[in-house]
């Protein structure tokens, strides 16, 4: 299925809660509203035409100092979508606000959505509703801070932390 | 005297069966053990906590993060081309991959085609570093089950390749290598006759260690049916590349979204049946013997030969005699005089640097020739390298898969139109057999462990970025 029909068969289904949808460098994108994500996640996994059984990637941007967006969410989370059967790909986004950043977890549907999740947890400080087990993944619970946040200085010091027990 | 007090005699028994004064235990208990972060049979620091029932793994959980460097969040601090020297470090047994794969993000946001030259010396030099990736892991996974002398014969045919790759980059491991809009430098003159020695000695190998481990019972005992994982939860886990293969499901970026020359190129892609960790050194072997066959065809193909310096017969002069002519006014026909460099830089003159890089001023710096020898190479080349300055992506974002070793290899640039990238994911492909690695060994023997682990091939660089 080619990009532009993935879209418009989101959009067809969906309707407003796709806020945008774009084709910047072949790169088909739908941005969605956060109180249908998960709706819209499990469509993409099970509808047949689309049939996206692998969640390719899944990462997050801060846009704090993004020039020219004062408006606007803070994050964006970002699911690169694969069908190993169609063959074809999407990008999904949805904005998130800095004070309230949860997005639905994406475990039920790809088991892989776990360790990413846990990751842009980590990273960015975003959570997940319904992860089993939110724990950093690259880094130490004792970590202060999400180092991929643009207002995380890149040469900011951590405590020395001791052994556990 | 002193009077020693006395000390209940005991009975040997007690010592050896454990019994007497030592309680009974009603019901066995299970024993937390944890096999790394250092351990002799783990590639990388990693640490694999798990719950042993005897000898069988009961629970799993794999805590990474060791080799955790920021590499993300150090691409955001420098310029474009800056980051490349970090991505040499993500997986460094084929760092070749991760340089073209940055660069060809970076290219896309661009809107820019590299040259015809530049795509196949990227494909030639992808596909050596594809062979040494398999060549680690293969040797690595056999030597841990006490096949040590496949890790000599393997590492030995991998310094071979990796003497080819320091011909061309200058460097074995950090090549930085990979140039936004083409590469570093040409190709040697005499690198096709150092790649065909190189394969006749790796095929050697390939052939002895096929005779060693492919029928060997107690490999084939030690990898068959272990570690398997159904080609749903494969799917699942996000796995790619030879894991996903050997599960029977023909998944190649190469092939389902050809990049860079592989659309022109004949191969095949090998599959497996069974996804036990035997399907996959079966599948890993069979792709060294396709990578060979790719690298051949496009040495065959390779457009524009290498150019040598002195080809127009016109004299040689060093930067330092450019410099000393132009303050003396004798500019005539500087700019057709080709330069004398140093051998650090062969492979950049003129000619060849025409053939493997983009013809956009914008992103490309100029020929050592030019920036020496002339006011707009000059320009250009401060243009491209002052502060501020550099190469400007419009606003955007743009995901680019290439095959790494390991499984799809991706790369999410995202631009504010300044001159550094304002965010950049890796996708490491061997994060997500990592995250799968608890499934593949609950259940099974301790000892499995390590030939699972050694198939899931995991580079700490990549994983933990």
């Amino acid at each position: 299925m080619d990009g532009h029909a993935i879209l418009a068969r989101l959009r067809e289904r969906f309707g407003p809660a796709i806020l945008e949808t774009g084709d910047h460098r072949g790169d088909h994108t739908a941005v969605v509203d956060r109180a249908r994500l998960a709706e819209l996640l499990r469509f993409c996994r099970d509808d047949a035409a689309l049939r996206f059984d692998m969640l390719m990637d899944l990462t997050a941007v801060d846009y704090l100092k993004f020039p020219g967006r004062d408006a606007g969410a803070r994050f964006e989370v970002v699911y690169h979508l694969y069908s190993v059967t169609e063959g074809h790909r999407v990008r999904i986004k949805v904005p998130v606000e800095e004070d309230d950043p949860v997005v639905p977890s994406a475990v039920p549907l790809w088991a892989i959505a776990n360790w990413y999740e846990r990751e842009v947890w980590d990273m960015f400080g975003i959570r997940f509703d319904g992860h089993p087990d939110l724990r950093r993944l690259l880094l130490y619970e004792e970590f202060v801070g999400h180092p991929l946040r643009k207002d995380y200085a890149i040469n900011r010091r951590q405590p020395l932390i001791g052994p556990r027990n | 005297m002193v009077e020693t007090p006395e000390v209940p005699a005991r009975r040997t028994q007690e010592f050896f069966l454990g019994e007497g004064t030592f309680p009974q235990p009603e019901a066995t208990e299970n024993l937390l053990v944890n096999m790394g972060p250092a351990h002799p049979a783990m590639h990388g620091v990693i640490r694999i906590f798990t719950e042993l029932d005897g000898e069988r793994v009961v629970k799993a959980d794999v805590e990474i993060g060791y080799l955790h460097r920021g590499f993300e969040k150090h691409c955001e601090a420098g310029p474009y081309n800056n980051a490349m020297p970090y991505t040499d470090r993500l997986n460094y047994v084929s760092p070749l991959i991760n340089n073209f794969g940055y660069c060809s993000a970076v290219e896309k946001l661009l809107g820019i085609d590299v040259t015809e030259r530049c795509q196949y010396v990227r494909v030639i030099m992808s596909e050596i570093s594809r062979i040494t990736d398999h060549l680690t892991c293969i040797g690595a996974t056999a030597m841990e089950l006490g096949a040590f002398t496949v890790f000599l014969y393997m590492i030995k045919a991998r310094e071979f390749l990796w003497e080819v790759i320091e011909q061309v980059t200058g460097a074995r491991l950090t090549i930085s290598y990979g140039r936004v809009g083409g590469v570093k430098a040409d190709l040697p003159p005499d690198f096709e006759p150092a790649v065909r020695s190189a394969f006749r000695e790796t095929r050697t190998v390939l052939d002895e260690v096929h005779k060693l481990l492919t029928g060997n019972r107690i490999f084939v005992d030690r990898m068959k049916g272990v570690g398997v994982l159904s080609r749903e939860e494969t799917i699942s886990y996000a796995i790619t590349g030879p894991m996903l293969r050997a599960c029977g499901v023909p998944f190649d970026v190469r092939r389902a979204a050809p990049y860079w020359a592989y659309d022109r190129l004949d191969f095949e892609i090998p599959v497996g049946e069974a996804g036990d960790n035997y399907d996959r050194y079966l599948v890993r072997m069979a792709e060294m013997g396709q990578s060979m066959r790719i690298v051949e065809q496009a040495l065959a193909r390779l457009p524009g030969g290498p150019v040598s310096v002195d080809v127009e017969g016109r004299p040689l002069a060093t930067p330092a005699e450019y410099v000393d002519r132009g303050k003396l006014g004798k500019t005539d026909g500087l700019l057709l005089t080709p330069l004398r460099l140093s051998p650090n830089l062969r492979g950049q003159e003129r000619a060849a640097h025409r053939t493997v890089n983009a013809p956009d001023k914008r992103v490309v710096l100029p020929p050592k020739a030019d920036t020496y020898g002339s006011i707009e190479g000059l320009m250009n080349h401060f243009m491209l390298i002052m502060e501020g300055f550099g190469i400007r992506p419009p606003k955007g974002e743009a995901y680019f898969a290439v095959e790494g070793a390991n499984g799809e290899l991706g790369f999410y640039v995202v631009s504010d139109g300044t001159d550094r990238p304002y965010r950049v994911r890796c996708r490491p492909p061997c994060l997500p057999p990592t995250a799968a690695l608890p499934r593949m060994i609950e259940g099974s023997m301790v000892a499995d462990i390590v030939p699972t682990f050694g198939s899931v091939n995991m580079i700490a660089g990549e994983l933990e970025r």
